[in-house]
């Protein structure tokens, strides 16, 4: 095959402006030197890498779209698809905590006080300090405004019992933000958020999962039992809960399928060059038309994906109407689409793609995980669904 | 001290370097591009140097087209107080050789009165490693190149290890001099997000060749570019003589 002289159509650095590639570069270098070369070892050790995460910090990846004020980065969720897009390609499962880890210091940033702000984002911030997301519950987990873990409020405190499933993070997180249903009070209304420190009294921890994916991060279930909180580590407002947690959520989600682009990316250019070399036949694997064809397909689909993901990022730096749709779109589409290429990747490669010394196979654990978890994509569906039937449509208006 | 840090735009490292058909050059176009490694561990000290109390000012400079600006950016976003771009288009800059920046750079330091010049030791596209030594020729100052731990020696010293053939060699030189950095002289920090943004505020000066009375008439000339001949399989002797005697007739020995 010639070689060209120009970068290929599906160039991650088309489109942007100097400072998004100089971000994106930043990104890039900090994956390629710090996750990529370990990626296999997290895997295997299944604890979060807590030192590169602190390097993460210093450069600014523990809050990047928090504000500047109490120590955040002051990017946009544009700037943090770009960011998360590149470390996934250094390790999926590390990107998207470090991902969850950012939409709880957001939700601290946006709907917390001031007091919250200075207390916990300057360590959230460096990595030292890790969040965890709690909403979902053993019984409730798409249907999640139907949650039970319930806080009564006794004088100038919440006493906490209940179950949370699933938890990032837990075990390592400081800050845990739970979703909780006020005592006697149905529906999403009756839910506000606290912030649980790590070491409450009644604040038990689980086992540590066994996973198929997502290993370098633990995931537990947690349990309350008599949990006392003070009433002052409530985030936002009584009935606030719900929206608190689907508005992080919407970022999350964006996030998530940034890690499954990531790691489709660096799958595919994986493929071209085992294409290249790997010969068979006579001739090199990318000879071959059937390969040559999946390859394009597998092109088209990274390029709509990143397409996708940009346009819900917009919408949700713009705070737009459509924001929700546009965020649950990306992420049924991105992570399902980017699935199918890292398979396929991992098909061209043959043998050498199930084996654990190339990353391809962990790549397609971890982006299985991403069709699953911040809601399922069949979750994702119906609040499509819900859009496209309640809202006014371009025919009648 | 005030400290200028030469930078220069060079391939990235990672790239699998390809030559053009026509064989004057390699490809550069559209290719990723960073900071010469060298000079990235250059800039690393000179910033320690700052927060140790010893320099008081770091300015960037690079000579080449208009992207160059990416690289001061980068520059400004890793410590540099300023920068200056010294600006050539595309086909001038090809022709650009060391003995030009070092024309260059010996005008600036003497003008702008630098008490240190720091670069790189060699860049990774030509790896020519004549710069700095003929910055020092130039301004007739002392050098220490393949520097691998620089100290302060008061206010108008540096002691300077050095990595030689034969070992380590420590000398001592009196500022203003010159310093080329070698690879174990630092671990290169990652600039961070807000100081890429704060970045974007620090001014880039822009000069013209014509604004230091650069000469920029070529000494060499490119003849051809080419790739080094494909690796033909190998073979394998029964014992050492044989060996001795292959070795002896491909003329190894």
């Amino acid at each position: 095959m010639f070689r060209g002289m120009q970068s290929y159509c599906v160039d991650p650095t088309l489109g942007l402006n100097a400072e998004q590639k100089e971000i994106q570069k930043l990104a890039k270098e900090f994956a390629r030197n710090e996750l990529y070369p370990h990626m296999e070892e997290f895997d295997t050790m299944g604890k979060l890498p807590r030192d590169t995460m602190k390097k993460a910090g210093e450069i600014g990846f523990g809050a990047i779209y928090c504000s500047e004020k109490f120590g955040g980065t002051g990017l946009t969720r544009f700037d943090a698809s770009l960011i998360f897009e590149q470390l996934a390609a250094g390790c999926s499962s590390t990107a998207a905590y470090m991902s969850i880890h950012n939409m709880c210091a957001w939700m601290i940033d946006e709907f917390g006080t001031d007091e919250h702000r200075k207390k916990y984002l300057p360590s959230m911030a460096a990595y030292e300090t890790l969040g965890s997301y709690c909403l979902t519950e053993p019984d409730s987990g798409s249907d999640a405004a139907a949650l039970r873990t319930s806080a009564k409020r006794v004088g100038d405190h919440y006493i906490l019992n209940g179950s949370k499933a699933f938890i990032s993070g837990s075990g390592d997180s400081g800050v845990y933000l739970v979703m909780l249903r006020h005592e006697g009070q149905p529906g999403p209304k009756g839910i506000f958020c606290l912030l649980v420190e790590d070491g409450t009294p009644g604040l038990h921890l689980g086992k540590n999962e066994k996973k198929l994916g997502w290993c370098t991060h633990p995931t537990r279930i947690i349990t309350f039992e008599d949990c006392q909180v003070s009433v002052s580590n409530q985030i936002g407002g009584d009935n606030q809960g719900f929206n608190i947690a689907m508005m992080g959520i919407n970022g999350g989600r964006v996030n998530i399928a940034s890690c499954s682009l990531g790691a489709a990316q660096n799958s595919f250019d994986l493929a071209i060059e085992h294409l290249k070399v790997r010969k068979q036949f006579g001739k090199p694997l990318a000879d071959f038309q059937w390969n040559q064809f999946k390859l394009a397909e597998m092109a088209m689909k990274l390029v709509t994906s990143r397409l996708m993901l940009r346009e819900a990022a917009q919408h949700l730096t713009e705070k737009t109407p459509q924001m929700a749709s546009l965020c649950a779109m990306a992420k049924l589409y991105v992570t399902d689409t980017c699935f199918e290429v890292v398979n396929h990747a991992l098909q061209m490669h043959g043998g050498y793609g199930i084996l654990k010394d190339y990353p391809l196979q962990q790549y397609l654990r971890d982006c299985r995980v991403h069709q699953i978890i911040e809601g399922t994509n069949e979750i994702m569906r119906m609040i499509i669904a819900r859009d496209v039937l309640t809202n006014a449509n371009y025919l009648t208006g | 001290m005030r400290v200028l840090v030469g930078v220069k735009r060079v391939i990235d490292f990672a790239v699998k370097v390809r030559v053009k058909p026509d064989k004057t050059s390699v490809v550069t176009d559209n290719v990723p591009h960073s900071m010469n490694p060298f000079d990235e561990i250059a800039l690393e000290e000179a910033v320690k140097l700052k927060e140790a109390n010893h320099a008081k000012e770091i300015v960037a400079f690079s000579l080449g087209p208009a992207k160059n600006q990416e690289i001061l950016r980068t520059a400004l976003a890793k410590g540099a107080d300023k920068a200056i771009h010294l600006e050539v288009d595309d086909a001038t800059y090809q022709k650009v050789e060391p003995f030009h920046v070092a024309q260059a750079i010996a005008k600036l330091a003497k003008d702008e009165k630098f008490d240190l010049v720091f670069l790189g030791k060699q860049a990774i596209d030509d790896d020519a490693n004549q710069t700095g030594q003929l910055v020092a020729g130039f301004l007739n100052w002392p050098q220490a190149t393949f520097a691998s731990k620089v100290e302060t020696e008061g206010t108008s010293h540096l002691k300077v290890t050095r990595e030689i053939d034969g070992g380590l060699e420590t000398i001592k030189v009196k500022l203003p001099a010159v310093l080329t950095a070698d690879l174990r002289l630092n671990e290169p920090r990652y600039a961070t997000l807000p100081n890429i943004m704060k970045a974007k505020k620090k001014p880039i000066d822009k000069k013209t060749p014509k604004d230091l009375g650069l000469d920029l008439t070529s000494q060499t000339e490119v003849l051809e570019v080419s790739e080094p001949p494909t690796r033909k399989g190998g073979e394998f002797v029964e014992d050492v003589p044989t060996l001795v005697k292959k070795l002896k007739e491909k003329g190894a020995l």
